[in-house]
C-alpha cells in the first residue's frame, strides 16, 4: 500500500475520534467538526511529504483545538465589532493544551446517532456523515455524488443547522431512544451503500469508493455493536450484494442481470464473511428486513449458477419479510420468488394488487417485472409492449438499455 | 433525483424580452438572481446556464468530407431553449414546487408562439437518467 493510501486510510479511521475529542472540549459540534475537516485536509498535505507523526491522533487533535481558539478569537473579535457582546462574555475561550486527549471508541456512535439524527433530511444526514465520520473531504463527497461542492457545503451546513435547532447533542441517546436511532444511522448507511451501488457509465469508480465507505463505516458500528442482529444483518447484506459487483457490469458499463452474471467473477471471500454473518445474525431472534434480504442475498450468492439456486427458500424468505414490511418492491420480488417456484401465472396472479398500489404508480418495476412474467408465459406480444413502457419510464441508462434490447430481441 | 427545469422562449422571445421597461427587467434579473441563490443555499442547485438568443444559432451537419455544414435555424422552429436549472432533489413533488417557482418571475406579458400572452412562463421538468441499482 503507498504512503498516500495509508495515510488516507488512516485519517479516515482517526476522524471521528478526534472530532469526539474536540467537541467534548469545546461543546460546539459545528464549528469543531469544521475545525477538524481542517485538520484532516492539513495532514493529508504534510504526512505524505514529512512522514506521519509519531501520535497521529494528538497531532490531529492539537492542530484542530488550535483552530478552534482560532476561530474563537475571530469570533469574539467579530462580535467586539458588531458591539453586541455583552461584558465578560469572551472568556469562553479555553486555552490549546498539549494534554494527551482522550479516546473514546463510542464516539463513532455518538456522532452517527447525531448525524443520522431523524430531524434532517437524507441528503443532508449523508452529506454530514460522510464528512464527520467518514473523514471525506466535501470535494470528494461532492465527486460522489455529481454534484458541486458548494451544493454539498450547503447541505452539511444545513445539516448542522438542523442538528442546533432540534438541541440534539453529543451524548449517547438514553436506552429507550436507542434502537430507534439506530434505525435511522443503519437507514443512512444503506442509503449510501446503494448510492455507490448505482452504477453510471464514466463515474463508476468514485461511486464504488461510496459503497466501501458504507461498508467501512457499517463494519465500525458492528465491532462496536456486536450483538445487534441489524447491524450485523446489514452488513452481511452489504457484503454480500457487493461481491457481485465485478460481475453486475459489462465492459461499456452495461446492466448484466443476476441471472445471466459470470458467477467466476463473485468475491467470494466477501460470500464467505456475508454468509458467516448473515447466518449468526438470524441466529440471534427477532430477525428484522435487513436479516431477512442478507439471508436472501446469501441463497442467491451460494448458488453455482442460476439453476441452482434455491427459489422455495427465497420464496420462504420474500413470505416473511411480507409480514414485515408493506413496501410493493417486496411484493415485487415476492411475485418473481413464486413465479420462478409454481410457474409465471402464479407470479402474474399476485402482480394484479399491485397496480392499484399508489406507490408503484409511473414506477417502471411493475412494467419490467410483470414483462419478464409474460415472456416466461410465452405471451411475447404483451411482453415486448410492456418491456418498452418500462424502458421509457425508468430512470436508468443502463436499465432503459437493457430493457430496449428486451424488447428488441423479443420482437426479432 | 435529478432534474432539468427548462425555460422556453418564443421565437422572439428575447427581443422582447430586451424591450421591457427598465423596472421589469431589473426586478425580473433580480428574482433570478435570488431564486438561482435559494437554490445553491437549499443544496439542491447541480448547475444551471441561460443560452444566447436564437438569432446566431446554426443547424449543423456532417457533409461527406465530414466537414460541418451549417445552416439558420428554420423559420418553423416556434420555441427555443432559453435556459435551465438542473437540481437535485428528494422528490418529484419538490422538482415541480421549484419549476412553479421559477415560473412566477416577474415580467411583462410576452406574446407566446400561438400568439396569446404568456404572464407565467411554462417550465418543462425532466428527469435526468442516472445509473442503475438492481433489477
Amino acid at each position: 500500500m503507498s504512503l498516500d493510501l495509508r495515510v488516507e486510510h488512516l485519517l479516515r479511521d482517526l476522524a471521528p475520534q478526534v472530532l469526539g475529542a474536540t467537541v467534548r472540549r469545546f461543546r460546539d459540534f459545528a464549528a469543531s467538526e469544521d475545525a477538524v475537516q481542517e485538520a484532516l485536509i492539513a495532514a493529508a498535505a504534510q504526512w505524505p511529504r514529512d512522514g506521519v507523526p509519531e501520535n497521529p491522533h494528538g497531532w490531529l487533535v492539537r492542530v484542530a483545538q488550535r483552530r478552534m481558539a482560532d476561530h474563537a478569537r475571530s469570533e469574539i473579535s467579530r462580535q467586539i465589532r458588531e458591539s453586541v457582546i455583552a461584558e465578560g462574555a469572551p472568556g469562553a475561550v479555553e486555552p490549546v493544551t498539549d494534554d494527551e486527549p482522550e479516546i473514546d471508541p463510542d464516539d463513532t456512535l455518538v456522532l452517527l446517532f447525531m448525524c443520522c439524527h431523524p430531524a434532517l433530511t437524507p441528503a443532508s444526514a449523508i452529506a454530514l456523515t460522510l464528512r464527520a465520520v467518514g473523514g471525506l473531504t466535501t470535494a470528494e463527497i461532492a465527486k460522489s455524488f455529481l454534484v458541486p461542492e458548494s451544493t454539498i457545503g450547503q447541505r452539511i451546513s444545513r445539516a448542522k443547522q438542523s442538528i442546533k435547532s432540534s438541541g440534539i447533542g453529543f451524548h449517547m441517546p438514553d436506552a429507550d431512544e436507542r434502537a430507534q436511532r439506530l434505525g435511522s444511522v443503519l437507514h443512512v448507511l444503506y442509503l449510501v451503500f446503494n448510492e455507490g451501488y448505482t452504477t453510471s457509465a464514466g463515474t463508476a469508480l468514485h461511486r464504488t469508493d461510496l459503497s466501501n465507505e458504507a461498508i467501512r463505516l457499517t463494519r465500525a458500528v458492528h465491532s462496536l455493536l456486536p450483538d445487534s442482529g441489524d447491524v450485523a444483518g446489514l452488513l452481511a447484506l452489504m457484503l454480500l450484494t457487493d461481491a457481485r459487483r465485478a460481475a453486475r457490469t459489462g465492459p461499456s458499463g452495461e446492466l448484466i442481470p443476476l441471472d445471466e452474471q459470470d458467477r467466476t467473477r463473485w468475491d467470494r471471500q466477501a460470500i464467505a464473511d456475508g454468509v458467516a454473518l448473515a447466518g449468526a445474525a438470524l441466529s440471534r431472534g427477532a430477525v428484522g428486513e435487513y436479516q431477512l434480504l442478507a439471508a436472501i442475498a446469501a441463497v442467491h450468492d451460494e448458488a453455482e449458477c442460476a439453476e441452482d439456486t434455491d427459489w422455495p427458500q427465497i420464496l420462504a424468505l420474500y413470505g416473511m419479510l411480507m409480514r414485515l414490511s408493506d413496501n410493493p418492491m417486496v411484493g415485487l420480488n415476492h411475485a418473481i420468488a413464486t413465479a420462478m417456484v409454481n410457474g409465471p401465472e402464479a407470479g402474474l396472479a399476485l402482480l394484479a394488487p399491485l397496480d392499484n398500489d399508489a406507490r408503484l404508480r409511473g414506477n417502471h418495476r411493475l412494467d419490467a417485472v410483470r414483462a419478464h412474467l409474460l415472456e416466461r408465459a410465452g405471451e411475447h406480444e404483451a411482453a415486448i409492449e410492456l418491456y418498452r413502457k418500462a424502458a421509457t419510464r425508468t430512470a436508468s441508462v443502463p436499465e432503459r438499455d437493457y430493457l430496449m434490447l428486451k424488447a428488441a430481441r423479443l420482437n426479432s | 433525483m435529478k432534474y432539468m427545469l427548462i425555460m422556453n422562449t418564443p421565437r422572439d422571445g428575447y427581443t422582447q424580452y430586451m424591450n421591457w421597461p427598465k423596472k421589469i427587467l431589473e426586478a425580473n434579473v433580480a428574482f433570478m438572481q435570488a431564486f438561482t441563490k435559494k437554490l445553491r443555499d437549499a443544496g439542491e442547485l447541480v448547475g444551471g446556464e441561460g443560452l444566447a438568443s436564437p438569432e446566431q444559432a446554426k443547424l449543423v451537419r456532417a457533409g461527406k468530407d465530414g466537414k460541418p455544414i451549417t445552416d439558420g435555424v428554420f423559420p418553423e422552429f416556434k420555441e427555443f431553449l432559453a435556459g435551465y436549472w438542473v437540481v437535485d432533489v428528494e422528490s418529484p413533488e419538490r422538482a415541480l414546487q421549484i419549476a412553479a417557482e421559477a415560473s412566477t418571475a416577474p415580467g411583462q406579458e410576452i406574446t407566446g408562439a400561438d400568439g396569446k400572452p404568456i404572464t407565467h412562463l411554462w417550465i418543462e421538468v425532466r428527469q435526468i437518467l442516472g445509473g442503475h441499482k438492481e433489477l
